[in-house]
């Protein structure tokens, strides 16, 4: 099949989806105020810009999101690398790990409102953890599967200190590995944002929780295709940072 | 007398799951500066380890090496007195051609352009002046190893030490670039050590054949190849100095 056609079967798809959708309420086949009907969807996108409130809270969620991601992203780099150079911080932490690993994320979430309040940094908390295992295991795994033949190239060249062999080989070498983990941390941050804050940190989580108790599914919905829209812009940008920045691959 | 490279009573051994394997004993070599020395032996004999050795990768259990290195200038002080063109020939993948050729000039002192323009200048020597941004996977496998050995150039060591630089490659391609080293190295003067399993390759290229046999490995025999550069690769008194090694080795080899 070529691109064409298969571009217009996917289109064809998404409008009978949609059609479906916007035939069952009209329909009386389901309850408008339980499944509003697409069509409900742009009037009710149209009031939440005008009134401000759709960019206060996309713009505090993605405040969210992104020191979440810097933070949990960066300690699991931080981290990720060392247990991946050193056998000593690696064994040393192996239980740590086993231990402290399967809690999921949201059960942070009653120490994270103790420690923080119902503020921004206890969304940023729950975020960060959901980001850092991801990360921290990615770059683990990159940096000890790094090709020995090129670390003994540096260590023929002279550059035998751990920082040179960092710097100029480990790093380098594992990139495409960490990008990996960071591509699915991207995606986890988001579900992250979401649940951080249900319980109240003011963002797209809030105002979805807000909407839903008031009835407003339509209002709910906006926010969904928000989120899938904003993970689509971000997700693309990633992927091309990421091209780019291993554009030295075959 | 002292050579560029004296090497004495060398030993090297290693241990793995409780069993020491002997793989260097009692290794005695002297290398002179601007000599072209290659060694031949089969493979798994410990010619790679003995380069290995001189770089410093691998650690002798016994004996020692006594390295005299020309004076450099200060700033480049830290770059590597030897350098190594590896079988495969290991760029860096994430660097361009220009890049990888100026890795080992990477300290300090060394501005970005006196590396760029060194490197540059090395790529020229090896034929490959205007492929420098290119990335290695563009390149053929003959054109990686012009590379390597232009990175291995760039540091300007003391001692080109070369690990079956060529074995990987096709037999055109060898060729050639072996004439091209011979040229470089008549250009520049370099003391070669280069380790080879081929036996015309071994005496095609070097002033004086060593022979590593037995296990552990010492210099089984050692054969100066009195004929002039440049030599004819089918020339009847280069088939008499390959045809008396393939003897020695022969010997060597039913004597153990």
């Amino acid at each position: 099949m070529n691109s064409v056609s298969r571009t217009a079967l996917a289109a064809v798809g998404l409008v009978a989806f949609l059609a479906g959708w916007e035939a069952l309420p009209r329909l009386g086949l389901l309850n408008p105020v339980l499944v509003p009907p697409p069509s409900a969807i742009p009037p009710a996108f149209l009031r939440e810009i005008t009134s401000g409130v759709w960019l206060t809270a996309v713009l505090s969620s993605l405040s969210h999101y992104t020191t979440g991601l810097l933070v949990g992203a960066g300690l699991g780099i931080l981290l990720g690398i060392a247990a991946g150079m050193s056998a000593i911080f690696d064994n040393a932490t192996a239980w740590i790990v086993r231990l402290v690993r399967p809690i999921p994320g949201l059960a942070w979430v009653p120490f994270a409102i103790i420690w923080f309040g119902v503020e921004p940094a206890a969304a940023v908390f729950i975020i960060s953890i959901a980001v850092f295992w991801i990360v921290y295991f990615a770059t683990q795994g990159a940096v000890r599967g790094v090709d020995r033949d090129l670390v003994e190239v540096a260590r023929a060249f002279g550059f035998r200190s751990a920082g040179a062999r960092l710097i100029k080989i480990l790093l380098p070498a594992a990139t495409p590995g960490i990008m990996v983990g960071l591509r699915t941390a991207l995606g986890q941050a988001w579900m992250a944002v979401v649940a951080a804050e249900i319980f109240g940190v003011p963002g797209v989580g809030q105002r979805m929780m807000q909407a839903s108790s008031l009835l407003s599914s339509d209002i709910v919905l906006v926010y969904m295709l928000t989120m899938a829209g904003l993970y689509g812009v971000i997700d693309t940008g990633f992927v091309a940072a990421q091209n780019w920045l291993l554009r030295w691959r075959a | 007398m002292a050579g560029l490279i004296d090497i004495r009573g060398l030993g090297l051994a290693y241990e793995r799951d409780g069993q020491v394997t002997q793989v260097l004993a009692g290794l005695d070599l002297t290398i002179e500066r601007g000599e072209f020395v290659a060694i031949v032996g089969e493979s798994g004999v410990g010619k790679s380890t003995l380069l290995r050795v001189l770089i410093d990768l691998a650690k002798p259990s016994a004996g020692t090496v006594r390295f005299h290195a020309a004076d450099r200038p200060p700033e480049t002080r830290r770059l590597s007195p030897m350098a190594l063109v590896f079988q495969d020939s290991r760029l860096l993948p994430w660097r361009r051609v220009l890049s990888n050729v100026a890795f080992g000039l990477e300290w300090r002192g060394i501005g970005k352009a006196e590396r760029s323009r060194r490197a540059q200048a090395m790529l020229d020597l090896v034929g490959l002046g205007d492929l420098g941004q290119r990335w290695p996977h563009q390149l053929s496998g003959g054109q990686r190893q012009r590379v390597s050995l232009a990175r291995a150039l760039a540091v300007e060591p003391d001692v080109l030490l070369m690990d079956e630089p060529f074995s990987a490659l096709d037999s055109f391609t060898r060729e050639s670039l072996q004439d091209e080293l011979l040229r470089i190295r008549a250009a520049t003067g370099r003391t070669v050590l280069f380790v080879t399993h081929d036996i015309d390759e071994a005496v095609y290229l070097a002033d004086r054949v060593i022979v590593l046999t037995g296990r552990p490995a010492g210099i089984g025999a050692e054969l100066r190849v009195g004929l002039p550069q440049p030599r004819r690769r089918r020339d009847a008194a280069l088939a008499d100095v390959a045809r008396q090694l393939r003897m020695e080795l022969s010997q060597r080899s039913a004597e153990l």
